[in-house]
């Protein structure tokens, strides 16, 4: 068994499943479309139990690359190399952990073409599943880039009243900082005269390159994740993609950035992130609070919650680039956990969009009356989302926080206070949508959540309080990748004579501390 | 150079060209005796010719080859883009033989003319002397200056054809006094004794040698269509009829830049500082300019003739690393390669915009194409997403080869507004993707022919399958450029 290419396996069965769709199944009438969506749900949860293979054989001791696989390519020292650490791993099993759920929800909102859909979604994942499995440079911008092509037509042919507006916006924005990445991979390559992630990891630019490369890698990332300023086409992307799309884009997509920030900006080039640790920090404070207000004032809901994930990412991008080990797990954990908890935010508003079709939160009131046990589950995930004790949002969060406390105080104030403002945005948010009386006409008869719906989204709601309370699973698979890349990222800055001497001082302390 | 005995292993190395030259006089004659019956066999004899030629230069040897008192030169590199370039005159002449009634251009001349046109390029390609290189030029010309006017009922095809014809006239002018610096500078007008000459430390860049290199650049340039010489490609494209469009798109762009690269790399490679600015400046130029003009524009001839213009900017990115000679060679070879193949699979496609017998070449046509033609649609979209440049498709490998060789010269510059004009062009391409799949569906259009289904079918599976097995392609093109180096 552990001589399979696993990984590969992992990434490619969708394409093979969407090759399957597309060259046997003809789409004409009811049943062949059920046919379509069996198939494609089938694919999607042997992908994920394939995928599972990964976590039980993981082995946490150590940091190097596992499941490595290698083959020939392009030649010129680019080859086809997938593996993953423990930084990586989750991100593949979120990926195809959420990619089932993102097929149920649309059972029965996608009604024509679902061929295309299932396809375009099928090839979605193989790209996602790459993100996070490539172990080359080109391999990685090639899923990088290439998952814009199905997202934008979910986006363009699923999608809402304005969709080709938000279409074009996302495409162009993505496409415009990823093409400097792709730019600084070549110099990357030219320089060290590979694009292997591995050797790259250990390889030493010099210190100017390393301020360009960082700076273009931040252009592509920083669009991703989104950082503010940088941040306007999610919302817009996120009003006008289905349902789907919108768990796609806020649970996944978004951690690309901050997979990226990890691995590359952070690990690659120790000293320009050094550099400009301040930078963002601002920019990470300043999205905290200032989309946060945004929030408060939206009168849609899937914005809301869509300027609720620029915030909640900012404290990723602050946790990373605080350098210590708190940080980096606490930005895992907290990607980790708003890739589940934004998801389901976004399937519970798909759940009362599908009966009234309309996002206006002044459209809806007092649903507890008709909807129990949909106010229930909003409620859980709402809390959540605010980082209340108890949920994996609090995990990340406290973590971020208090890695970002040990390197400026200033800024973990100012983010700390995003905590309060989320809370004063979402629980805004649930009391006009779910309490008060129901007055209006139209949802007299709203009917609550169906089975479909339940089996959706009560996973998530364990998975939710299960890290909020016992967070270790997650932690034991990350901390040796994360210490081993703080301590290597320590002792670049050391041999550059950038390292902080209140870190040294601790560091060699720990180290004699050790040795006794 | 004294002359040598021309002697009969010479002819064995421009027997591809001769077929093609004796073929098209037998077709000639075939066509005065049978008239307008003639053309679909005319047309299934050139292809033979081609396909024949194409495999007499599979097994010419490859070691590098000058015949004809130096000539004309054989080497792997002109063997593989002779080979490119019947490639594309053929598919093309397969997808239009069907085509021709309807759009009054129904007589076997235009099949002699193409073949004759085939001819010209290929002399080009493996041009050792200047008077080759502008003899190959002007036989390639001159037919084309005729195809470009064929439809002679068309107003706009014959507005198309003169002003082809004029600005034409002008380049080769330019080239011809580009040459007679060159010669008067350099004392001789063989590719081999020029290189020499340039080589000698006292005997380099002097001022004219730079002023006939410019002067020939913008010669060549205008063949290329690069801007600023590339004021006649949106109105040929729009205005000729589109079999002839779809002919200018293809074979010919591969052949002069196939020339270009030639020229550029062996007699003036030591005066490449000098001409390398000219180089970059064009790039940028066509790069921009193609990016931004397409646009605004509605016809989708018109469009791919500015997506030309920049296709020709990217190319000439990995042409401007001069001090990696092959890897910049062969990132040409690939560009041009993956360029033809994309271009041949979206003319198949407008070449298949037909409602009972009317053609459409509008982009608003294409609406909700998705629904009556699903598997055409997804192949125009994946040369659309290609053209930009997208993974996981070859053109992203294309681009990846040309920035890369660009990116490890230094020309930050350049690659830095190359790689934002494709973002800024990727808008009209999404554009052609969004009408296709989000617009209202229109009539249907008739079925395309086998022909037409061929080559976009094997366009299409091209543009997938090149990026999980890059290597053989590439390989073959490191051998073309090592050639030349």
């Amino acid at each position: 068994m552990s001589d399979w290419p696993i990984l590969s396996i992992v990434t490619f069965l969708p394409t093979i499943g969407a090759i399957f769709i597309l060259l046997l199944i003809k789409e004409d009438n009811e049943q062949s479309k059920n046919n379509i969506r069996n198939i494609a749900f089938l694919t999607t949860g042997v992908t994920f139990l394939v995928s599972l293979i990964l976590w039980v054989s993981f082995d946490t001791t150590t940091a190097e690359m596992q499941f490595v696989e290698n083959a020939q390519w392009l030649g010129g020292n680019i080859n086809y190399k997938m593996g993953v650490d423990g930084i990586s791993m989750l991100f593949v099993i979120l990926t195809t952990f959420l990619l089932p759920f993102c097929l149920l929800a649309s059972w029965k909102t996608v009604k024509n073409n679902v061929k295309e859909f299932m396809i375009a979604f099928l090839l979605l994942e193989t790209f996602l599943i790459g993100v996070f499995s490539s172990l080359d440079l080109v391999i990685f911008y090639i899923f990088f880039e290439g998952g814009l092509i199905p997202l934008y037509l979910i986006i363009g042919i699923w999608g809402g009243k304005n969709r080709v507006y938000a279409s074009f916006k996302f495409f162009l924005f993505t496409l415009a900082g990823s093409v400097l990445m792709l730019l600084a991979i070549m110099a990357i390559y030219w320089d060290a005269g590979t694009t292997d992630i591995v050797e790259l990891l250990k390889h030493d630019f010099p210190a100017e390159m390393q301020t360009w490369l960082w700076l273009a890698f931040f252009a592509s990332f920083a669009v991703k994740m989104p950082m503010w300023p940088f941040h306007t086409w999610l919302p817009d992307a996120h009003v006008q993609a289905p349902t789907a799309g919108s768990v796609i884009l806020a649970g996944l997509s978004l951690k690309m950035g901050g997979y990226g920030f990890i691995r590359f900006s952070f690990a690659m080039f120790p000293e320009a992130s050094s550099d400009m640790q301040m930078f963002v920090f601002v920019l990470s404070a300043i999205a905290i609070i200032y989309t946060s207000l945004v929030a408060m004032m939206q009168k849609d809901m899937k914005k809301l919650i869509a300027y609720s994930s620029v915030a909640h990412m900012a404290y990723v991008t602050a946790g990373i680039f605080a350098a210590n080990a708190m940080g980096v797990q606490g930005a895992i954990f907290q990607m980790l956990s708003h890739g589940i908890v934004s998801s389901a935010l976004f399937l519970c508003v798909g759940v009362i969009y599908d009966r009234m079709h309309t996002r206006e939160i002044a459209a809806y009131g007092g649903l507890v009356h008709r909807m129990p046990f949909y106010a229930v589950i909003f409620m859980i995930f709402t809390m959540a989302n605010v980082g209340l004790p108890g949920t994996s949002g609090f995990v990340g969060e406290v973590l971020t926080l208090a890695g970002i406390f040990q390197v400026n105080t200033t800024i973990a104030m100012l983010a700390t206070s995003g905590v309060i403002l989320s809370a004063g945005y979402a629980l805004w948010l649930y009391r006009r949508v779910i309490f008060g009386d129901l007055s209006k006409e139209s949802l007299r008869d709203i009917l609550d959540m169906d089975k479909r719906e339940k089996y959706i989204l009560v996973p998530m709601i364990a998975l939710t309080i299960f890290f909020g309370f016992y967070p270790k699973p997650i932690f034991d698979i990350t901390s040796v990748s994360v210490d081993n890349l703080i301590e290597n990222h320590r002792q670049d800055l050391d041999k550059a004579g950038k390292l902080p001497d209140d870190i040294r001082v601790k560091a060699t302390a720990s180290v004699t501390a050790a040795k006794h | 150079m004294p002359s040598e005995m021309v002697s009969q292993s010479d002819f064995l190395y421009i027997l591809p060209e001769l077929t093609l030259i004796v073929g098209g006089l037998i077709t000639l004659l075939i066509a005065g005796f049978k008239g307008k019956k003639s053309v679909a066999m005319v047309a299934n004899f050139a292809i033979a010719l081609m396909t024949i030629a194409a495999i007499i230069l599979f097994f010419l040897p490859q070691d590098v080859m000058r015949v004809f008192n130096g000539l004309v030169i054989n080497d792997s590199y002109s063997i593989y883009m002779k080979i490119l370039t019947l490639f594309g005159a053929a598919a093309t002449l397969l997808m239009i033989k069907n085509f021709l009634e309807s759009r009054k251009l129904d007589q076997p001349e235009f099949i002699v003319l193409v073949m004759f046109a085939v001819a010209g390029m290929m002399f080009m390609i493996s041009a050792n002397n200047l008077l080759t290189l502008y003899l190959g030029i002007e036989m390639q010309s001159l037919s084309l200056y005729i195809l470009a006017a064929f439809n002679r009922s068309s107003t706009k095809a014959t507005e198309s054809g003169l002003k082809y014809f004029i600005l034409g006239a002008l380049s080769s002018g330019l080239l011809l006094y580009g040459m007679s610096f060159i010669y008067g500078f350099t004392g001789s007008a063989s590719y081999d004794l020029i290189a020499e000459h340039l080589g000698n430390p006292d005997g380099s860049s002097s001022m004219g040698v730079i002023f006939g290199i410019t002067l020939m650049s913008a010669g060549l340039m205008f063949k290329i269509s690069a801007v600023p010489f590339h004021m006649w490609t949106p109105d040929v494209y729009e205005g000729a009829p589109t079999p002839v469009t779809a002919f200018f798109a293809t074979a010919p762009k591969i052949a002069a830049m196939a020339m270009l690269v030639r020229i550029l790399y062996s007699p003036f490679i030591d005066i490449a500082k000098d001409w390398q600015q000219i180089v970059v400046f064009v790039a940028i130029a066509s790069m921009v300019l193609g990016g931004f003009a397409g646009i605004a524009q509605r016809n989708l001839k018109r469009l791919m003739a500015y997506s030309s213009i920049a296709h020709m900017g990217y190319a000439l990115v990995g042409l401007s690393a001069i001090s990696n000679v092959g890897g910049s060679i062969q990132s040409v070879i690939l560009y041009m390669s993956i360029y033809l193949i994309t271009t041949l699979g979206v003319f198949a496609c407008i070449l298949g915009m037909k409602r009972s017998g009317d053609s459409f070449e509008k982009i608003s046509d294409l609406a909700g194409m998705w629904r009556n033609h699903p598997v055409i649609a997804v192949s125009l979209t994946i040369f659309m997403f290609s053209l930009t440049g997208m993974p996981p498709l070859a053109g992203f490998l294309a681009k990846w080869e040309v920035f890369s060789v660009a990116v490890n010269e230094g020309l930050w510059v350049m690659v830095v507004v190359g790689v934002l004009a494709s973002v800024v062009s990727a808008y009209y391409y999404l554009r052609i993707v969004k009408v296709i799949y989000f617009d209202e569906s229109k009539e249907k259009f008739d079925p395309m022919s086998i022909e037409l289904k061929l080559v976009l079918g094997f366009a299409t599976l091209f543009t997938i399958i090149f990026t999980i097995f890059p290597s053989s392609l590439r390989e073959l093109a490191q051998h073309a450029a090592q050639s030349l180096n």
